[in-house]
């Protein structure tokens, strides 16, 4: 399948959100690698434009990416585009009239959006864009309400608000297929869920996380940091069976001090499981554990479909580990559990993510994907900081800009290969494996920059490890 | 779940399990997602566990060939791996003999720091 190929074949135009550009087109090719198709962006293709055209696809192809995609607003079959009016208007007539008059019958009903990016139409200027499509064979009767087809003329005005042309740059039109799966943001949104935490992650992402990750129906995935289960929330809407583990007894639990404004303490409503049925997923509950990523006490083998996670940082909620270490760090006053809870001591970053990927290599289908997050200080990001593993390869890296001097990048892995020996002393004999050493750093990077604003002193100690 | 039996302990491959409290939920049965579980678990750890905890009912010894056709015993595993719950009870090492407490449906896993 290939991104703005010529005329020939049958096209697919994809609208898509403004919105976490650079994620869009590793969820597409995940989303099309699930249907079994590759995707080849030609040189025409341009990756921040809302409007790709999509080629070498059936139709059933792109309503499954849409049944996923968070990313896709809309797809359109695409009758004809062109970068000016007359150009669009050829196109249109280009088009073979057969594969026109099914939608066009005199017994259906239709519509025509007009939808324009980056730029405001008065009511009339639209009628007057609609009204010039007048050469087509509509036969059907106009219905706004709950028409039998729908059809939209698209424009493009280009990408700059502050430099809006008068004419558009491009205009597609095409027959509306489907939509995507937006609404999942709002309805999983983070405000609403029984059980969060303060480091929950948002719904968009958590979504585009489990596309990322090729999480399909019948899959069992795990998350290593599970925390209030959000990616699990995710991956059970795909049809996912989720566990997850967590060092953080109170988490799993559900107990202890609450993240909302007004609350105090968790309510019993409050754990992963309840999120789960929230949005009746509960039946794809397998399991969650107290344990330490760290140690992991998974036996040998394949076990998991997808491992999706989103490690600690040590700025909101603490890098910690079980074992001894010369800090003795009490449990927190809010701790209300039985069990023990033993010392922790910090956890460095860079051995987070070395022990995570040798997890993954161990525990991951062949064929099966890491999906996780990686902070980044900016200043010194390069390629070469993002972790690698011999049975690992690197699909995808997208940044998330968190501030002026930080981002967090989200990593894609694929399984190539099954661990031998050799592999597990890979990372000592080569330091591409692990350039991340030092990045344990992240975290006084983080707070140098601002305590410079606040021009305070900080204490590297085991302050850390409580911060929140 | 009785999921963790099959597959942890300290590393190793089989835990004893034992309970307390146990609590059969009502999960809707899924197939695939049975026949996809099968190949990744332990049977032997799996039946011991069911043992210990006093749901075996009539799992077979050694796992049958052709299970994905077979939707009875799909049904049988699906009870264990998905339905029958710990709520109270413990896992043991088989190696060390230790014991990780399960409460409330959750085992906690972590080692003390004079056991790392």
């Amino acid at each position: 399948m290939a991104l703005h190929c010529g005329k020939t074949c049958r096209q697919y135009l994809l609208h898509l959100a403004h919105d976490s550009v650079d994620f869009r087109l590793p969820e597409l090719k995940a989303l099309l690698a699930l249907r079994g198709r590759q995707c080849d962006p030609s040189e025409a293709f341009r990756e921040k434009s809302p409007f790709w055209r999509l080629c070498g696809l059936l139709e059933e192809d792109v309503r499954s990416v849409m049944s996923r995609t968070v990313c896709g607003k809309s797809a359109f079959e695409l009758w004809g585009h062109g970068r000016t009016a007359a150009e669009l208007k050829s196109s249109l007539l280009e088009y073979p009239i057969e594969k026109m008059t099914p939608f066009l019958q005199e017994e259906s009903t239709y519509k025509i959006n007009v939808y324009t990016f980056n730029k405001t139409l008065l009511f009339k200027d639209r009628i007057e864009k609609i009204d010039a499509l007048g050469f087509l064979p509509f036969k059907g009767k106009v219905s706004l309400k709950d028409p039998d087809h729908i059809f939209c003329l698209l424009e493009d005005y280009g990408l700059d608000p502050n430099d809006i042309p008068e004419e558009p740059f491009h205009i597609y039109f095409g027959r509306w297929v489907a939509d995507g799966q937006r609404e999942l943001i709002r309805s999983h949104s983070v405000k609403k869920r029984h059980f969060i935490g303060n480091t929950s992650m948002d719904a968009g992402l958590s979504f585009i996380m489990a596309n990322h990750a090729k999480v399909k129906a019948h899959d069992l995935v795990y998350d290593p940091f599970v925390g209030t289960g959000s990616l699990l929330v995710a991956c059970s809407h795909f049809g996912a069976y989720v566990c997850g583990t967590d060092i953080d007894y109170n988490t799993i639990h559900g107990v202890g001090k609450a993240s909302r404004k007004n609350q105090k303490w968790r309510g019993p409503d409050e754990n992963i499981r309840a999120n789960l049925r929230q949005y009746g997923t509960e039946s794809f509950y397998v399991d969650v554990m107290v344990s330490d990523a760290s140690k992991p006490v998974w036996r040998k083998g394949a076990l998991f479909d997808a491992i999706i996670t989103d490690p600690p940082y040590g700025i909101r909620e603490s890098t910690r580990r079980t074992g001894s270490h010369k800090e003795i760090v009490s449990p927190p006053e809010d701790f209300s559990g039985e069990s023990h809870v033993p010392v922790s001591m910090a956890y460095h970053l860079s051995d987070i993510f070395a022990d995570l990927l040798n997890f993954a290599a161990h525990h991951l289908v062949m064929g099966g994907r890491l999906v996780y997050w990686l902070p980044i200080y900016r200043p010194e990001y390069c390629e070469e900081m993002v972790p690698l593993h011999p049975c690992l390869s690197v699909i995808s890296n997208c940044e998330q800009t968190l501030s002026s001097h930080t981002s967090r990048r989200l990593i894609t892995m694929e399984k190539i290969k099954e661990p031998e020996k050799s592999d597990v002393l890979a990372h000592l004999a080569d330091s591409r494996f692990s350039p991340y050493q030092g990045h344990n750093s992240f975290r006084e990077k983080y707070f140098s920059g601002i305590t410079k604003k606040n021009g305070k002193g900080t204490q590297e100690s085991c302050v850390y490890l409580w911060l929140r | 779940m009785i999921q963790n039996s099959g597959r942890s302990g300290c590393l190793n491959t089989e835990g004893e399990v034992h309970a307390t409290e146990v609590k059969v939920n009502e999960v809707e049965f899924n197939p695939q997602f049975v026949s996809r579980m099968i190949p990744k678990l332990e049977w032997s750890a799996l039946i011991q566990a069911a043992e210990g905890v006093g749901h075996r009912q009539d799992l077979p010894d050694t796992l049958v060939s052709n299970y994905e056709n077979d939707e009875d015993f799909l049904h049988k595993v699906h009870r264990v791996l998905l339905e029958v719950e710990v709520i109270e009870g413990s896992l043991q090492c088989p190696e060390s003999g230790r014991e990780f407490p399960i409460s409330k449906g959750v085992p906690n896993m972590l080692l003390n720091e004079d056991e790392s």
